[in-house]
């Protein structure tokens, strides 16, 4: 079950959005968020949609993979949908009992926040599996540059990042272990009250804090033994470059966006 | 040959603990050496090798590191480039999400030109056999490669002494024969002093020098043949001997003679063959 | 009646996605009451997925497991029950540890059965007294003992249950040699103590040959041999050819008869060669 958490994995390959710098790749999902947030309509719904499509097909990401992302985030899918359903009035009313009634604008909404959702996380996705958590961050930083000026801590808050980044699927099999040896000594996970659930995490939360403290300081030592001393002086093997099929993705994606808002203030 | 590493009279005490974890430590490790240091449970070998790259420092005595003094600040960095360290866990050494990446992490903080780390970087995986696996994420290796990746990622400073605390303790024994084949080699065909810390004896066969400790000091040092035909010590400091020191040991008790300094598989049913014959 | 039995039993690790994988495949097996079972294989054999059976832990794709001739996996009563009869302690345990105290630590199983406080206690102080953990450890937090300690503590916790049947995963994984031979002398004490049934799985065929009674080879999901372990480690080519080692003493004992030393094939152990030696030399050969 916790293995089905993909957040923050990688899927190494050579398409063309593989090779996109991450900045691009960034201020690309940036916009698609922004468009997200401004469509309104099946129209463009149906061309971000496709748009995505487009991406993951030219990403080479199996669809699957991507979809397998979502399975965690269903039971929050299905509540907002859920209650967006009931809670949405407007159009014709289809069914009604008691206080609760279906909508023809509910069913509208509760279907685009659907998706909304959806493809928010499918997009998001498709930046972590295609880039590398190192290229990531390491665009992040460039990005967020200039705050050093005002004394924000950006190299290190790029490098937590990528640490925690790292860390995520050792801990997620840690937590698995210790469910397991848990359950070996009887402890019941899945039955029982609410509280009696919670208080029954216990035994497996202490032990993944201890050993997170634990692991922590042994990184730590690591990390010094290779010479880290901070960001200052430090080079990359990997200088983020900006090609030209970057600026032009750039571009078509703002184009894009442009497009987009013209279309909602035409009434789409 | 010339010494790499001198430990003098060390004294180390944890904060808030009253024992000394090392109580007047010495001893000498000489360039191009494959050392291996011995000791059970809270010998405080693992406290010792903390100190051989300046994480920790003595609180009295002295450690050199290529004539350099621990606890010269100034120097720390070039310490730690000399003398590269390698831990128990592969896991919690490794800081990227790519092999390559990881290994690329200390040249970086070295402050080196890139074309300069990605020679490094491609040099130190082909060196541990692991360069086919430069684009994998490290969480889905085995241990023994993982392991491996993380001596790429120490090579990659271009240390002169490598020092592994435990590496394959985790390791299956599959694992185990990869790890110690791959720094057996380092120190034969690229002359990089190895300090191993194991409690495994058998890894401490082919060793140029064996030191064992107990309760902070070295209690004994020597060739692993000098080292290994002491059994009663080595038992009584809560170690085993290989088992075919073992097995020798046993049969002189029971009246057999035997040459001094037999260890491997081979001496051994040689040395027996010929007592009996 | 066997008290643990595997009909075809088949496990198969994402059934369905492109991930899937045959972590076992018909495996077939019954170990008696009070039976020292050790389990051998590489990483990725499958013999930690079966050990998982044994407890209900993962449910087979195919096959079924009985324990005194039931299903384990009949009944959701049954399935919580048979981890109180097989007690499996994994490898590294001491990761595991949450309570306050140590005492409470391994108070945690006998309290999952629902046991009175008399007969919670008495199991704690037993099992702390099995694997070496003095009664004056009982109140400190598990985090501030040595490493040593929290290995016995974890496996005490397990013991605590009373189980029938004893799985240890890899129990001496990173101890030091004296750490070791005293886990091994507490196990074998347990056993002859309760006469419980142990399955013991480790990579070390040392610790292996010193005391298990019977050995079943684990290789690609597959049991590959299930023998004696004289007759196991008679097989040194066929071991080395699946990545598993053979004591150094089956090494020099093969060396030896190359040598024309004949010493006989059911020497693994140093104290067995070394009297079959002492029998040579005196004009004898025995076994």
């Amino acid at each position: 079950m916790l293995k089905d958490i993909t957040l923050g994995q990688y899927f190494p390959g050579n398409s063309f959005i593989h090779r996109l710098d991450p900045r691009t790749k960034l201020m690309c999902t940036i916009v698609y968020i922004a468009a997200l947030f401004v469509a309104k309509s099946y129209v463009t719904y149906g061309i971000l949609l496709l748009m995505l499509c487009l991406s993951v097909a030219v990403s080479r990401i199996k669809p699957s993979a991507l979809l397998k992302g979502l399975k965690p985030l269903a039971l929050i899918i299905v509540f907002t949908a859920i209650l967006n359903l009931f809670y949405i009035k407007g159009g014709k009313e289809l069914v009604s009992f008691w206080v609760l009634s279906i909508t023809t604008e509910g069913i509208k909404t509760a279907l685009f926040m659907v998706f909304r959702i959806m493809m928010l996380i499918t997009g998001t996705f498709l930046l972590t599996y295609t880039t590398t958590p190192m290229a990531l961050t390491d665009g992040l930083e460039i990005i967020l540059n200039p705050l050093k000026k005002i004394h924000v801590p950006v190299h290190e808050f790029a490098m937590m990042m990528s640490i925690a980044l790292r860390f995520i699927p050792t801990l997620i099999e840690e937590a698995d272990k210790i469910t397991n040896a848990q359950k070996a000594r009887g402890a019941d996970f899945e039955t029982g009250k609410l509280t009696e659930r919670a208080k029954a995490l216990l035994p497996l939360l202490v032990p993944l804090f201890v050993s997170a403290f634990r692991r922590a300081d042994e990184l730590a030592i690591a990390m010094e033994s290779r010479c880290y001393h901070g960001g200052e002086g430090r080079t990359r093997m990997k200088k983020l470059s900006m090609k030209a099929s970057d600026f032009i993705t750039i571009f078509a994606s703002l184009v894009f966006l442009t497009g987009i808002i013209v279309l909602v203030q035409f009434g789409f | 040959m010339s010494s790499i590493i001198q430990v003098k009279d060390v004294v180390f005490r944890y904060e808030g603990e009253e024992e000394p974890v090392l109580n007047k430590t010495t001893l000498e490790i000489e360039q191009g050496a494959f050392v291996v240091i011995l000791g059970h449970n809270g010998s405080g070998k693992s406290t010792l090798a903390k100190h051989l790259n300046g994480i920790l420092t003595p609180d009295e005595g002295s450690i050199f590191v290529d004539g350099m003094d621990t606890r010269d600040y100034e120097k720390l960095l070039d310490i730690r480039r000399t003398v590269g360290m390698v831990f128990q866990n592969p896991d919690n050494q490794m800081v990227a999400s790519v092999v390559e990446d990881d290994v690329a992490f200390a040249p970086e903080n070295l402050g080196l030109p890139p074309d300069e780390i990605r020679a490094r970087v491609d040099e130190a995986l082909k060196l541990v056999d692991m360069y086919e696996y430069r684009l994998h994420a490290p969480h889905l290796l085995s241990g023994g490669q993982k392991q491996r990746v993380a001596i790429a990622g120490v090579i990659a400073m271009r240390p002169r002494c490598i020092v592994l605390d435990e590496p394959t303790a985790m390791l299956d024994p599959a694992g185990r024969h990869e790890v110690i084949g791959t720094i057996k080699r380092l120190c034969r065909m690229n002359g990089i002093t190895i300090v191993l810390i194991t409690h495994h004896m058998n890894e401490a066969i082919d060793a140029d020098r064996v030191f064992v400790m107990s309760n902070g000091k070295v209690v004994s040092e020597g060739t692993p043949k000098e080292v290994f035909s002491n059994v009663e010590s080595l038992k009584a400091e809560g170690l085993t001997v290989p088992d075919t020191a073992e097995l020798l040991y046993e049969l002189k008790l029971a009246g057999f003679e035997f040459p001094a300094g037999t260890l491997t598989v081979e001496e051994c049913a040689r040395a027996i063959s010929s007592a009996l014959k | 009646m066997p008290i643990i039995k595997t009909e075809a039993l088949t496990h198969v690790y994402s059934k369905g996605s492109p991930f899937e994988s045959v972590a076992l495949e018909n495996i077939n097996i019954e170990i008696a009451q009070g039976e020292f079972v050790g389990l051998i294989g590489h990483t990725g054999s499958g013999k930690s997925t079966f050990v998982q059976h044994l407890n209900g832990l993962l449910l087979p794709t195919n096959g079924r497991v009985l324990m005194d001739g039931a299903d384990i996996n009949s009944s959701k009563k049954l399935r919580h029950e048979i981890r109180f009869k097989v007690g499996l302690v994994f490898q590294y345990p001491e990761y595991q540890l949450f309570e306050e105290t140590v005492y409470k630590d391994i108070s945690f199983g006998p309290r999952n059965m629902k046991l009175s406080k008399q007969e919670i206690d008495e199991r704690v102080r037993e099992a702390a007294g099995f694997v070496g953990v003095p009664e004056s450890l009982f109140e400190k937090s598990p985090l501030e003992i040595s490493g040593g300690q929290k290995r016995r503590v974890a496996i005490a916790g397990v013991i605590a249950m009373r189980p029938d049947v004893l799985i240890l995963d890899e129990p001496t994984a990173g101890l030091d040699p004296e750490g070791c031979e005293s886990i091994l002398n507490n196990i074998s004490d347990y056993r002859r103590a309760t006469g419980a049934t142990i399955i013991l799985v480790s990579h070390s065929m040392e610790d292996i040959a010193k005391i298990s009674e019977r050995l079943i080879v684990f290789d690609g999901g597959h049991i590959v041999m299930d023998d004696s372990p004289m007759e196991v480690f008679s097989q040194a080519d066929r071991l080395r050819s699946i990545g598993l080692d053979v004591p150094v003493v089956t090494d020099i004992a093969t060396r030896l008869r190359e040598l024309s030393i004949y010493v006989p094939e059911c020497c693994y152990t140093v104290s067995q060669l070394r009297d079959a030696i002492l029998s040579l030399k005196k004009g004898g050969s025995s076994c």
